[in-house]
């Protein structure tokens, strides 16, 4: 696993969304509320790309009539076919043991803390400034 | 009877009303007068019309056309003939179809005790289902709390084409009544002709109604399913009758995959379609649907991927098949045991009892 720079924060504000490649797998980045998750791109059901999902919300219920929602926009809905993948953890809501997508640690770094002699590996060439945050995924 | 002697359960044999007649003196006065100041002559509907070539085959009529009039003659042409130690009643009289919801209450209380005194009390073999006016949801509940006591009632019955899709929750009680007593929802084939039996329109010919029946069961096991009625009474079990079995997997299949993707419609259904209906629904395997080749069969049946589902029916007087091998060919013999006894012990608890 190396850590790779694939956006500066204040490129990537909340709500916004970054569609990156590392080591030629198409990842999506997700910011909701500050917080950043990476998902593989491709839906394991038809492939369809998760950067086009719709965030939505965790429905559960105990019983019919009941609706408990919790967790505004942490899941992405595949554009194709509406499965719901957990952006914490890549499972789909329909059958989470069996089917999720690759997902990916994220973390935001300072420029300044980032070790020059051993530089994460850029998925594009960034001008890094010592005083700017950046997003980290892990591949 | 020790249920280890039990050779065959037939949880799908049709007893025929004569006619009007035979249900006046379970009538009260006031419905009695009715019936014959209006000269209403019969409940028979155009699902089963009684000389049809389905509604009886030609073996079982008497010289009037009819077939399984009493209690003695379907002990021995169906019980008798092909070894049922048990089976279940199921009265097919267009109770269901009637608009007014008092009149069916009274029809739907004539038909059960028709069914206790003219059947049940002549053959100790026999059970039944109770049929129930699902035009008014509380005189279906009073008539399960009425019948419920008796034993020998084993299965609720309704028809597969109702006014409004089996899943709503105006019908929850009656399910609440058929939790509490431990008796499946038995549906079977036939409706109430409220609507065409397609959603395209009326068909032309018979034919095409009982095959649209497979249609309707389709919709009504997606309705409950989707409306959670087995979230809200997981120990329900809900029979398909007389539905043709084999269109199952196919939709459910359909049915499974689409949840998917709009899962969060009905949240309460947290696992696949496919697994609830393994197990909540049991069918009865007359008529089986399949082609003639047997192999055929095996493979068709493996789509199931359950042992539990299929239980065994005459459908006696109906004319699903000649001579006497109720059970399809090609159903491997090592699920007979299960077909014939075992699952309907499951499927029925008051069996057992």
């Amino acid at each position: 696993m190396a850590k790779h720079i694939v956006a500066a924060v204040k490129d990537l504000p909340p709500g916004s969304r970054k569609l990156v490649e590392v080591n030629n797998r198409q990842i999506a980045v997700f910011n909701v509320n500050g917080e950043f998750h990476a998902l593989g791109n491709r839906c394991p059901h038809e492939g369809g790309h998760l950067i086009d999902g719709k965030l939505v919300g965790l429905v559960q219920s105990k019983m019919p009539g009941e609706y408990c929602y919790s967790r505004k926009d942490e899941l992405v809905k595949c554009p194709w076919h509406g499965w719901e993948f957990d952006l914490r953890t890549g499972r789909a809501q329909c059958d989470p043991s069996r089917v999720r997508v690759r997902h990916y640690e994220t973390a935001v770094v300072q420029g300044g803390e980032i070790d020059l002699d051993a530089p994460p590996k850029a998925a594009e060439v960034f001008s890094v400034r010592v005083e700017d945050d950046y997003v980290v995924v892990e591949v | 009877m020790n249920l280890s002697d039990i050779r065959a359960i037939d949880c799908d044999v049709h007893p025929t009303v004569p006619s009007m007649q035979t249900l006046l003196p379970y009538l009260n006065d006031h419905w009695r007068e009715t019936v014959i100041e209006r000269e209403i002559t019969t409940l028979d509907t155009i699902s089963y019309p009684p000389l049809a070539p389905l509604t009886a085959r030609a073996d079982f009529r008497d010289e009037r056309g009819r077939a399984g009039l009493d209690a003695g003659e379907v002990g021995q042409q169906a019980l008798d003939k092909w070894q049922a130690d048990i089976a279940i009643l199921n009265c097919l009289y267009g109770v269901q179809l009637v608009f007014n919801e008092d009149m069916a209450q009274a029809f739907a209380r004539a038909v059960n005790d028709w069914v206790v005194k003219e059947w049940l009390d002549r053959d100790p073999r026999l059970r039944a289902s109770i049929v129930v006016p699902l035009q008014n949801v509380e005189h279906a509940v009073d008539e399960i709390e009425r019948c419920a006591a008796d034993k020998r009632f084993v299965q609720i019955l309704v028809l597969c084409m109702g006014e409004t899709p089996l899943g709503r929750r105006q019908f929850w009680p009656i399910y609440a009544a058929a939790e509490r007593h431990n008796l499946p929802l038995g549906i079977h084939a036939g409706s109430a002709y409220r609507y065409p039996v397609t959603s395209l329109g009326w068909p032309t010919y018979y034919v095409e109604d009982y095959a649209a029946q497979s249609l309707g069961f389709q919709s009504q096991l997606a309705s409950l399913v989707c409306e959670g009625v087995f979230v809200k009474f997981p120990k329900l079990k809900a029979v398909l009758i007389e539905s043709g079995v084999t269109w199952l997997p196919g939709f459910v299949w359909r049915l499974s995959k689409f949840w998917r993707g709009v899962r969060a419609e009905i949240p309460w259904i947290d696992r696949s379609p496919n697994e609830i209906v393994r197990d909540h629904f049991r069918l009865t395997i007359q008529p089986l649907d399949t082609p003639d080749n047997p192999d055929i069969v095996a493979r068709a049946i493996e789509h199931f991927q359950s042992d539990d589902m299929l239980l065994y029916s005459s459908d006696y007087p109906h004319w699903q098949f000649d001579g006497d091998e109720i059970m399809p060919p090609g159903i491997p013999a090592s699920l007979h045991r299960r077909i014939l006894v075992d699952n309907p012990l499951a499927t029925y608890p008051r069996l057992g009892l």
